[in-house]
């Protein structure tokens, strides 16, 4: 038994600590509010730089470590500051499915994600799938040795910026079959693809988008025809540990800010730290957030685990994430009082960014009945 | 025990009811169900109309120009009023200020600004919290000097909310150090047009102005503009939260939340069944739809008590601490039932700037929103922590 991180990763984690905390200034969330893709070019590239984007890879792959431990120490540090860099959109479900599924050609798409200069975004919900991950209204049509593809595609973190989409389409099969799947990866501004962009309650960006008779050579599929549902699975299972790890960070800047609030703000003549009724509410979120961190790790260690007892795992820890997420979130801000309502503290980003982990790759009520049927029945 | 109401509160139940089938406009329905901000231009409107037919005030007794309503009439009132999707009253000056004015004010401040709250002449803002009195209300900084005719006022108050609409503002202020810090406070009515007042909006983690900072620099105020004596300022301001706190259960609010909720967890669709057929969150939906069912009844025994002439006390604490937890646990699982689709920040202005139809639902553009904004509920009028304590103290003895 071995809790301690090795040596490369508590190098890069260090690292990324210090560049994080260095980088993520008030200014440069100023900045954020304003920009058009919704995060900072010049953070991204030095995140890609350190090395940071190349730890979600494996050698193989072209990156240098790609294990589940590698993703939750840089989600961990990317939300310890809030962070908004889509590094989970690009890195972890782009880069990954095209990881999994890709071909030599397309494959070589991985190394400009690594070095930093290529986004992605995988438009895969659509606008009744909810969290169901085998929900696919959407089409491809075989045309010739091509496709057209047609539906909608909901809430794609990251559409606006990337520059190519991956996106998943029915081949075969019903609405909610597994069989029957398609990926296809495809440049951003090709004609048939409309984007209604908006801005996310967790910062960063997102699209809405219209797929319109888009005409696909065969080149552009990825994987075998119907057949990308295993693929998608596990890297999802991946961008859960991630979203995971991230709400972790989240959680323990929280803390830290709460308990200094504590310490320092004073009614009735003390600090409010000082009073039981709160005492004991901050250490049932102490309590929270370790179980939390514990979750985190025995997802990470079980994400190369078969299918059923990775799902099984997926599903406990995000149950457990989303309820302490809305405990500490919750609660922080009642603690805070007035000022934790407020756009202009630390707390209100770190507290919604936190919330809104909840509402991607299902939420805890979801991984409630998903744990039932794969564990308890 | 007789959980109906009587002929005659069943006869003024259906009288508002045609009321407000009539005359409440369905533009401004629209817009409460639809969970939009109303305009200063659309609460003036509605009040208007509810003056109009003298109901604009109905805890005010009729020689003031209210309705005089006992409390059980208020309560039928206030639920007609959420059921059909009014706009609330703006509590400022009708239920806040207006009472204390009648009880505590002179004859000519009584004759003056409470024909003007009716009318909409003036609108009122609240100026209790500052930045180092929360909680603890007591320890109030903003000081009035006397200087002849006029008070001079310096300091700051914070989380005033809808101070950016008004032009009025009751403080408290502190006009005396001796003693007990509740002693040197006076309840003074301060014109917001004075030169040496400012305002600066706050924005809350839902992205809307709706609370303020209001500063005083050497504000002159004249002394008739001082409630009551002073230094007793402590004892006019608790009056006050007692009278804010008569709808603090929000039954009606939860009522249509709950409703809400159910009509998306019937649209939203999970695992191939309507999300509301999921047994866990079904049982969730149960869970706060029963706890919300008893306070019903608790809400309406205190409101009993009080038209039999018994003064709310600390059940108002309960009532609050409960009422605000279930309008808390609806708006959490509002954004839960949304999905994904609680996750764009979808402004009103984006919404209108587009033509390519809303994003997702209509129902989910304001579940986050909400969430958010409502976290303020456990917070204002006294948080839930010192609700607890007012318990402890005043009920258990403890």
């Amino acid at each position: 038994m071995n809790f301690e991180l090795t040596e490369e990763r508590k190098m890069l984690q260090d690292g990324l600590r210090r560049f994080l905390r260095e980088t993520y200034t008030p200014a440069l969330r100023a900045e954020l509010v304003e920009a058009d893709c919704g995060f900072s070019r010049d953070v991204w590239s030095g995140l890609a730089e350190m090395g940071v984007i190349g730890a979600l890879f494996s050698e193989d792959d072209g990156g240098f470590a790609g294990g589940g431990f590698d993703i939750s120490l840089v989600f961990e540090e990317l939300g310890r500051v809030g962070a908004v860099d889509p590094l989970l959109d690009t890195a972890v479900l782009g880069g990954g499915l095209i990881a999994a599924l890709g071909n030599e050609v397309q494959k070589q798409q991985i190394e400009s994600v690594i070095a930093g200069t290529t986004q992605l975004a995988f438009a895969h919900a659509e606008p009744s799938s909810r969290y169901d991950m085998s929900q696919v209204e959407s089409t491809a049509t075989r045309d010739g040795d091509g496709y057209v593809l047609n539906g909608r595609k909901a809430v794609v973190v990251n559409a606006p910026a990337a520059d190519h989409i991956l996106i998943s389409a029915r081949t075969d099969g019903q609405a909610a079959d597994r069989n029957g799947i398609s990926l296809f990866l495809v440049p951003a501004g090709i004609d048939g693809i409309a984007l209604r962009s908006y801005p996310l309650v967790s910062g960063g960006q997102a699209a809405e988008i219209l797929l319109e008779d888009v005409r696909l050579g065969a080149a552009a599929r990825l994987g075998p025809e119907g057949g990308a549902y295993d693929a998608i699975a596990e890297v999802n299972a991946r961008a859960t540990l991630a979203i995971c790890a991230e709400a972790l960070g989240l959680m323990e800047s929280i803390r830290e800010l709460t308990t200094d609030y504590l310490k320092t703000r004073k009614q009735f003549g003390k600090p409010i730290g000082k009073f039981q009724a709160l005492q004991h509410r901050m250490a049932d979120v102490l309590i929270e957030i370790e179980q939390a961190r514990s979750a985190v790790i025995n997802l990470a260690g079980h994400l190369d685990s078969a299918a059923d007892t990775r799902e099984m795992h997926v599903s406990a820890t995000k149950n457990l994430i989303g309820n302490a997420a809305k405990l500490v979130a919750e609660e922080s801000i009642q603690m805070h009082g007035g000022i934790g309502m407020t756009e202009e503290y630390e707390l209100g980003h770190l507290a919604k960014r936190l919330i809104m982990v909840d509402h991607r790759f299902g939420d805890a009520i979801h991984h409630l009945e998903r744990f039932v049927a794969l564990a308890v029945a | 025990m007789d959980l109906n109401y009587t002929d005659e509160e069943k006869a003024f139940r259906d009288e508002v009811r045609r009321f407000l089938a009539e005359k409440l406009p369905a533009r401004l329905a629209d817009k409460v169900k639809q969970g939009k901000t109303l305009t200063k231009q659309d609460h003036e409107e509605w009040h208007a109309i509810l003056n109009e037919k003298g109901w604009l005030a109905g805890n005010w007794p009729k020689k003031f120009g209210g309705a005089g309503w006992d409390a059980v009439r208020r309560h039928i009132f206030e639920d007609e009023m959420t059921r059909a999707a009014a706009p609330r009253i703006v509590p400022f000056g009708l239920a806040m200020l207006g009472p204390v004015l009648q009880k505590f004010g002179s004859k000519e401040q009584q004759e003056y600004y409470l024909p003007r709250i009716l009318n909409g002449d003036d609108w009122w803002c609240q100026g209790y919290s500052e930045p180092g009195a929360g909680s603890d209300l007591a320890s109030v900084r903003t000081t009035a000097v006397r200087d002849g005719d006029h008070y001079v006022v310096n300091g700051q108050k914070t989380w005033t909310t809808l101070g950016q609409h008004a032009n009025m503002i009751f403080c408290l202020v502190r006009t005396s150090k001796e003693g007990k810090p509740q002693e040197g406070i006076s309840f003074l009515l301060v014109d917001m047009n004075s030169p040496g007042v400012k305002v600066r909006p706050i924005i809350l983690i839902d992205g809307e102005p709706e609370v303020n900072e209001v500063f005083f620099d050497d504000v002159r105020v004249p002394v008739e503009n001082l409630v009551g004596e002073e230094n007793k300022g402590w004892t006019y301001a608790k009056y006050l939260l007692t009278h804010e706190r008569t709808n603090i259960a929000g039954v009606g609010f939860a009522n249509a939340g709950l409703e809400n909720l159910k009509r998306i967890a019937r649209a939203e669709r999970s695992n191939g069944r309507p999300l509301i057929e999921n047994p866990y969150f079904a049982a969730r939906i149960a869970r706060v739809e029963i706890d919300l069912m008893a306070m019903s009844i608790t809400n309406l025994r205190v409101i009993s008590q009080a038209a039999a002439g018994q003064a709310p006390g600390a059940e108002s604490s309960m009532l609050k601490i409960k009422g605000t937890t279930i309008r808390q646990e609806i708006n959490a699982l509002t954004r839960t039932a949304v999905g994904p689709y609680a996750m764009p920040f979808v402004s009103e202005a984006l919404e209108e700037g587009s033509n390519l139809g809303p994003i997702g639902p209509d129902y989910a553009a304001s579940a986050t929103a909400q969430y958010l904004n409502n976290r303020k509920l456990s917070i204002y009028g006294g948080s839930n922590e010192v609700q607890r304590t007012i318990i402890s103290k005043a009920i258990l003895e403890l």
